[in-house]
């Protein structure tokens, strides 16, 4: 079980406050698709992927993208049990969508990435510690209900 | 050694666009890219020890600066990165022996890094690019680990 403290939990808190979290959710959702193309795989009814240019203005990714960092923020709130606050999240990934739980790391780094070229010199090696540890906790709280 | 063609013409491209901001700052942005991995991940801390690896100590700007120029000539050598890399590569064979789990570790950081420092060069299609580029030279410099 991963413990943030409450500083941790404040530079969370504060990356998220800094960042437009809907952008933020769609472009990296689009730069994952681009990043590393096999996973695309999970979005086949999402139109048009089939290059670059046309998964940075797939309107289906944006929404998708800032959903699904919406639900990362709103788990701040429920960092002390983020197993149970995703237990229904992890069940449809794994019994509904399939999904490989190695993806949801692969888009926190992208996620952590794209908050640097936001954020610029506030996203100090402490900040980024803090935020990569929390992201680290949802990915492995979305992951506890596969079997 | 044959030279494994993983990246594409448009990969050198969009790697020698990257790497061209990052010369003349290898020490700052390595040091950074050190300091960044060193604070999230302190494992990697235990190759460093008796290191002075405070922010912004000498050590951190000197070894940094090894790592990026090391990345910077690498990238001159897309078509042959395994070659460009081969003194590297039996160094961390047989001397530094790092565990391969790290390399993608220390490239994440870079690429934090360069997010911060070339927000505007870091499109998606260069982001791939500097990817792939990292792994590949992770790849050259673990590859005579057995």
């Amino acid at each position: 079980m991963v413990h943030l403290s409450a500083d941790e939990c404040k530079d969370v808190s504060a990356v998220f406050s800094k960042v437009n979290v809907d952008q933020l959710g769609g472009e990296s959702l689009a730069s994952l698709l681009i990043v590393y193309p096999w996973t695309r795989r999970h979005f086949k009814t999402f139109g048009n992927l089939s290059s670059t240019d046309a998964i940075l203005h797939n309107a289906k990714v944006q929404a998708h993208g800032a959903k699904v960092l919406g639900a990362v923020r709103d788990a701040l709130k429920h960092v002390a049990n983020l197993g149970g606050h995703f237990a229904h999240l992890s069940d449809l990934h794994c019994q509904q969508l399939f999904v490989d739980p190695a993806n949801f790391k692969l888009f926190a780094g992208i996620v952590s990435i794209r908050v640097g070229q936001t954020m610029r010199q506030a996203y100090t090696p402490h900040v980024q510690a803090s935020f990569e540890k929390f992201l680290d906790a949802v990915t492995d709280a979305l992951a506890k209900g596969y079997h | 050694i044959s030279a494994k063609m993983v990246l594409s013409a448009v990969d050198t491209t969009h790697v020698h666009t990257v790497l061209d901001h990052v010369k003349g700052h290898e020490d700052t942005y390595g040091a950074e890219a050190l300091n960044r991995t060193f604070t999230s991940h302190p494992q990697t801390k235990t190759y460093f020890h008796g290191k002075d690896l405070a922010e912004n100590s000498a050590y951190l700007h000197s070894h940094g600066k090894k790592v990026m120029s090391a990345l910077v000539n690498a990238s001159a050598h897309c078509d042959n990165i395994y070659g460009a890399l081969d003194k590297l590569s039996d160094m961390h064979a047989h001397e530094l022996m790092v565990d391969p789990a790290n390399f993608p570790i220390l490239a994440h950081n870079i690429l934090v890094t360069l997010a911060i420092h070339l927000p505007q060069v870091l499109t998606p299609a260069c982001h791939v690019s500097l990817d792939k580029f990292l792994c590949e030279v992770g790849d050259a410099l673990t590859h005579k680990y057995r």
